[in-house]
């Protein structure tokens, strides 16, 4: 489904200030799989999620999705196939526009924008029930601006806008890495719920061990800008916290005695 | 009477501006200044086809509003595909329209003598609707070509607003207020941020365009310097039209921005009937949009600091 081959990303090359992050990512992700990409800060998996969404070209090397090359796709053409959620809650939604404006360019997602109106009954309606099932009480508040939401709220928005339509694959960039620890249980359970639902395909970065340990089918381990570790579901299901950390460690000696 | 009347026209008239101004500064959150020089390029073009051609008032309008879109469009294209700070592709624009607005007109100023254009389309009009010179208009006497002239152009204003409040309602439309609330977003929802960003600045240039283009016509010259200082103009009328009606919907917003325009336009008319220096204006509308945009965070601040003091001497509670 997804099939990345050596695919290489320098920042400010040739200065003083030169990063890279991506040094030659490998990666074959079959349909419905769901990966935990797990690293800690600079070791790429970001990057290589803003990569896959096509904020940037790459170097060298190549996206492939199912069967079509992504390097000449534009950011915004890869979105007809890309749903995202960000680390920011105020990323994913515009905060000066009502819960419905929103979904009403979710719904649009990839597809040609015209002159036909944006709401409709029908859309009303769908997503009212949608956002009863979040059990938050918004489905009164479907008129109100977004931004009066709290950050739990804006991100389960986010998460039913980016698979309003089904897309060929989830980009979960740590998206809840900046809410507390109740509201990323729920918005971690309703992410879940959504993913199994739909057999969607999805990379979802973080960097908390206990995540990765208790979600998806796969584990992608990143380190300075090289997959260091690929547990499958088999090896996934004996890891514990105290594996990974153990992995990190070791991955970190190495570096010294280089 | 008729200096109100007037007023009122050109408030109406100007709205289209403060239209454009709405939009690129609103909703696109940039401070377009290829306005000043984007609203005399659109009466330098009529003008131009008034006087020289003998072009027919409409479609010297149409040409007029057209001139606009091209302006906006070079601004845009400045913006999005050479990623030129927005402010500087306005002042680049804004710059060079100087000198196209004068190879155009091929001097600095075109009085519309003896050629038809709008207003003298109003005086025929306004003679066979009223069957008089002047009429009487609620106890008051005024111009039959007046009173058609402030119907026709309140008939086109409402059109126009109308037309884009539903535009703002479609699909693109809703794409291009998300594009200046978070481009972000609506990239990760597949929408063209650069395309919308160019079209949403031709527009405004456009109806700014109108707004020059009928100006002239209303006064019955293009001159190279009307441009000149109106992107505050159009702030002011935006910042009165929000204050007057809330900026929560497109809707209001709109309504909004053509009341603030007359609004304007009328206590600028009373404040010139009281001896106000015509000079002076440009400096007070200034220091006007100036202080609508400072006073409301001064004022929060302010409070804030007062219920910081009275709160100081207070015990604190423990939980």
């Amino acid at each position: 489904m997804l099939k990345l081959t050596d695919v290489e990303k320098t920042f400010h090359a040739n200065t003083a200030n030169e990063v890279r992050p991506l040094r030659g990512i490998t990666l074959d992700i079959g349909e419905g799989a769901f990966v935990i990409v797990l690293g800690g800060n600079g070791s790429g998996k970001s990057t290589l999620l803003n990569a896959l969404a096509g904020s940037f070209e790459i170097d060298s090397g190549r996206i492939e999705l199912d069967g079509q090359d992504l390097g000449d796709w534009s950011e915004h053409r890869r979105a007809a196939w890309i749903g995202r959620v960000f680390q920011n809650p105020f990323s994913g939604t515009a905060s000066g526009m009502s819960i419905l404006d929103n979904f009403s360019l979710a719904a649009k997602r990839g597809k040609l924008r015209g002159l036909a109106w944006a709401q409709s009954r029908k859309l009303r309606q769908e997503l009212q029930g949608r956002v009863r099932e979040l059990d938050m009480g918004l489905e009164t508040r479907l008129d109100s601006p977004i931004g009066l939401l709290s950050g739990g709220q804006r991100q389960a928005l986010t998460l039913l806008m980016a698979t309003w339509l089904k897309p060929k694959l989830l980009l979960l960039d740590e998206h809840t890495a900046a809410l507390d620890p109740k509201s990323a249980d729920q918005v971690l359970a309703l992410t879940e719920r959504v993913i199994a639902d739909a057999k969607l395909t999805t990379l979802m970065v973080t960097h908390s061990m206990q995540q990765a340990v208790q979600y998806g089918d796969r584990i992608v381990m990143m380190h300075g800008g090289r997959v260091l570790h690929d547990f499958g579901y088999e090896q996934k299901q004996q890891l514990q916290v105290d594996d990974l950390l153990a992995c990190f460690h070791n991955a970190r000696q190495d570096e010294w005695l280089d | 009477m008729t200096l109100l009347i007037g007023a009122l026209t050109l408030g109406i008239i100007l709205s289209l501006l403060a239209l454009g101004v709405y939009i690129s500064y609103r909703i696109f959150d940039i401070a377009d200044i290829t306005v000043d020089g984007s609203l005399t390029f659109g009466a330098a073009v009529t003008g131009v086809l008034l006087v020289n051609y003998g072009v027919h008032p409409f479609y010297a309008t149409l040409a007029g509003f057209v001139a606009g879109l091209i302006a906006g469009t070079v601004t845009g294209i400045l913006q999005t595909t050479f990623r030129i700070n927005p402010l500087l592709s306005g002042i680049l624009v804004m710059s060079g329209l100087y000198s196209v607005n004068l190879h155009v007109m091929g001097r600095s100023n075109i009085p519309f003598l003896g050629v038809a254009t709008l207003s003298s389309y109003c005086e025929q009009l306004g003679a066979s609707w009223f069957g008089a010179a002047t009429t009487n208009l609620g106890g008051w006497t005024v111009s039959s070509a007046d009173t058609t002239m402030l119907m026709l152009m309140f008939a086109l204003v409402s059109g126009i607003a109308l037309v884009l409040w539903a535009f703002f309602r479609t699909d693109l439309g809703t794409a291009m207020r998300a594009t200046g609330d978070n481009p972000q977003m609506v990239k990760a929802l597949g929408g063209n941020v650069a395309l919308y960003r160019l079209f949403g600045l031709a527009l405004a240039n456009g109806l700014v365009a109108l707004a020059g283009s009928l100006w002239a016509q209303y006064q019955n010259f293009a001159d190279v310097q009307m441009g000149i200082g109106m992107i505050v103009w159009g702030l002011a009328s935006v910042i009165i039209g929000e204050a007057l009606t809330g900026a929560a919907g497109v809707g209001l917003a709109i309504v909004g921005a053509i009341i603030g325009s007359v609004l304007f336009r009328e206590l600028v008319a009373i404040a010139l009937s009281f001896g106000l220096n015509p000079n002076d204006l440009k400096l007070i509308t200034a220091v006007f949009v100036f202080a609508a945009l400072v006073l409301p965070d001064l004022a929060r601040k302010l409070t804030v600091r007062a219920n910081r003091k009275r709160t100081k001497n207070a015990r604190p509670r423990p939980c």
